[in-house]
């Protein structure tokens, strides 16, 4: 019997079965940056072990480094210690980091892609749930808390329960303005924010096979948000050609010996799957959320829910949701004002997300009062985007044009909604408070989205504020 | 050996209502500036618990009937979101000791298990009878029961249920499992070598 490509890794990697009935399993890839993971080299030292493997961890800067200056010491004491105590440990413990000014820095789902770091067929772990973002590439990648980033640095391996594999099918082409965020947030809609608790997800399916590896990394990206442990795609000629020429991947023949075998871990024809489930592509519309999950998502001309209409305790999530979004029931999401709008994040901050705006924004200005800021997800990010004058495109049309970092997806650095602001943002998370004011609000949607309301002054139709498609009455 | 075995938790609850609590309610952002997990406590569920003035907004948490609570209970898919382990640090720091909830989401789960809190489920019917009961006597002790799979209360017995792995950790008191893992270096470098890893 064929197996799937979580089968196969996990096979590999399995170093044994530990008396708990849990695995252990070999981390191929380690990957820190400074707000989980200077806690794990101190629980090291107080056990008195060193780094097993240093040449598999990296580290680098994201979290709460500022994005409008980042010349050291930061202003944030704390901030700046943080990144010294990372700067340290890692220097001590021979792995390589990646600091702010080194070309290299960056949120650490994009860097690690765009290095090559991150290959097929490895199990890739970090203290950050977002690193379900490197399963675009084939890979069991799994976001980890601070005690297991330990156990990475001192043994190269992690305590792990085998999970089951959901496939999701998404057959069909994707509509004029329909991105791969939209595709995420209509999964997660569809199968509810826990609806995969106990899974990896496997995407696949022609319109996922469709996509540029940027677009591959957005959906596994959002895994974490539809309750999966992880998700991936299986490695194909997209993912090897992103790879082709990157830094850290090997190059002629042993290139080839390389794509061999990256592919040999791809799920067989005859692979089979815990559970299926089969979306259609042309049901996909610009999708928004409305409330405080990512689940709690609408189409762009859907109209908020009515807790009338809803059963039992759901009845209590829409209406404490409608209320702390200051929302009214039963009314279109298009037309909701916004404050802020928000380009960037590990879901949708990279070279093809501004390239995408900035085809549609030269000739159009962001609306009176509304602050919007473009942040690159990495330093490489923003030097392709400079060379090619995206930012000049960004900044004409009234956006600030930021450096890299998570910025305003979580705000622990100086990128915050202030007071009950709203903010349009192509991240990933519109939990109360997320984006750094407990009355913020967040409306989650597509770089292309947020690019329309930010020139709008409220949620607005791409389609229709960019000319793609003809205007539909609200 | 990682600790002590964790067999049954006894103490009063303190029930805090809501699907899809997340990790950003129980610890916001901006405590997580820090490298160490030791002041996290006072952090715990803070947005919540008092407004932009600092003024207690009279949080089950810190309501009079609840102080010395020792066990959470909540609703389903608590401590969805980040990966942060900050999150059952604080719970944990605050002096609770176990959490009973309809689900949990995964990473924050493991993160609990390896700290030694228990994460117990419970049917969403008794778990909403069991908060009843708590909150017509908050100085009401339960008894939760990993070895029997079951939590006591007001001579009430709810069935629970946990995953395999991590009451069996709990009850060997290998919840921690560095130790496991460094046992078998030499296999973790076969399989390094192996894959072409070392």
């Amino acid at each position: 019997m064929g197996k799937n490509l979580y089968q196969k890794v996990w096979n590999d990697h399995v170093v044994g079965q530990l008396d708990s009935g849990q695995y252990q399993l070999f981390i191929a890839l380690h990957l820190i940056h400074e707000v989980t993971s200077p806690q794990a080299f101190g629980m090291l030292k107080d056990k008195g072990l060193s780094v097993r493997y240093p040449s598999r961890t990296f580290a680098t800067v994201d979290h709460i480094i500022p994005t409008d200056n980042q010349s050291r010491p930061l202003q944030d004491d704390m901030a700046e210690k943080m990144i010294q105590v990372l700067s340290d440990a890692t220097k001590e413990a021979g792995i390589e980091f990646f600091p702010p000014q080194s070309g290299n820095q960056g949120i650490v789902h994009v860097v690690g892609p765009e290095l090559g770091l991150t290959q097929p067929g490895m199990t890739i772990c970090c203290g950050d749930s977002h690193t379900s973002t490197h399963g675009a590439f084939g890979c069991i990648a799994l976001g980890i808390g601070t005690s297991q980033v330990r156990d990475v640095l001192a043994s190269q391996t992690l305590a792990m329960d085998p999970l089951k594999v959901r496939r999701i099918r998404v057959e069909g082409k994707l509509g004029v303005g329909v991105t791969a965020k939209d595709v995420t947030l209509h999964i997660i809609r569809t199968l509810g924010v826990n609806g995969g608790v106990g899974y990896a997800y496997e995407y696949a399916g022609s319109a996922i096979a469709a996509m540029s590896m940027e677009e591959r990394m957005t959906v596994c990206n959002m895994s974490i948000e539809g309750g999966a442990r992880c998700g991936y795609i299986n490695p194909d000629a997209t993912t090897f050609e992103f790879l082709r020429g990157k830094e850290r991947v090997p190059v002629g023949a042993e290139f080839d010996k390389s794509v061999a075998k990256w592919q040999s871990y791809a799920s067989d024809d005859d692979a089979t799957f815990d559970d299926e489930i089969v979306l259609n592509a042309a049901d996909i519309e610009p999708t928004v959320t409305w409330g405080i999950t990512p689940g709690q998502a609408i189409s762009i001309n859907e109209s908020t829910p009515d807790p009338d209409q809803v059963e039992g305790l759901e009845k209590n999530l829409v209406n404490d949701a409608l209320e702390y979004m200051q929302l009214q029931a039963n009314k279109p999401i298009k037309g909701t004002h916004i404050d802020v709008a928000f380009i960037g994040s590990c879901t949708n901050g990279r070279l093809s997300d501004f390239q995408a705006v900035a085809n549609l924004i030269a000739g159009h200005q962001v609306a009176a009062g509304v602050k919007a800021i473009a942040v690159p997800g990495s330093e490489k990010v923003d030097k392709a985007a400079r060379e090619l004058g995206l930012d000049k495109i960004f900044e004409a049309a009234g956006f600030e044009w930021r450096l890299p970092g998570c910025s305003m997806c979580l705000a622990m650095n100086p990128d915050k909604l202030v007071g009950d602001e709203v903010c349009a943002s192509s991240s990933n998370r519109n939990f109360i408070g997320r984006q750094g004011s407990s009355t913020g609000r967040t409306i989650l949607m597509s770089p292309m989205m947020v690019a329309a309301a930010a020139i709008k002054g409220h949620v607005a139709d791409a389609r229709e504020v960019f000319g793609l498609v003809p205007a539909v009455a609200s | 050996m990682t600790g002590n075995s964790v067999s049954k938790i006894n103490g009063k609850g303190v029930y805090v209502a809501g699907n899809d609590i997340d990790t950003d309610r129980i610890i916001p952002a901006r405590f997580l500036k820090c490298v160490t997990f030791d002041e996290l406590g006072p952090a715990l569920f803070y947005d919540v618990r008092f407004d932009a003035k600092g003024q207690s907004l009279n949080h089950p948490l810190d309501a009079a009937e609840h102080a010395g609570a020792e066990i959470l209970i909540s609703d389903a898919n608590f401590g969805c979101g980040s990966s942060r382990e900050h999150a059952p640090q604080a719970i944990q720091k605050f002096g609770l000791k176990a959490i009973i909830a309809d689900s949990f989401a995964e990473i924050f789960h493991g993160n609990c298990t390896t700290l030694g809190i228990p994460c117990v489920v419970m049917a969403t019917q008794e778990r909403r009878k069991l908060a009843e009961l708590i909150a017509a006597d908050p100085d009401a002790e339960l008894i939760i029961d990993i070895e029997a799979l079951q939590v006591i209360c007001a001579n009430n017995i709810f069935t629970i249920t946990m995953k395999t792995s991590a009451r069996e950790a709990l009850l060997s008191a290998n919840y921690d499992p560095l130790d496991t893992l460094m046992r078998t270096l030499d296999k973790v470098d076969q399989t390094a070598q192996r894959l072409g890893y070392a």
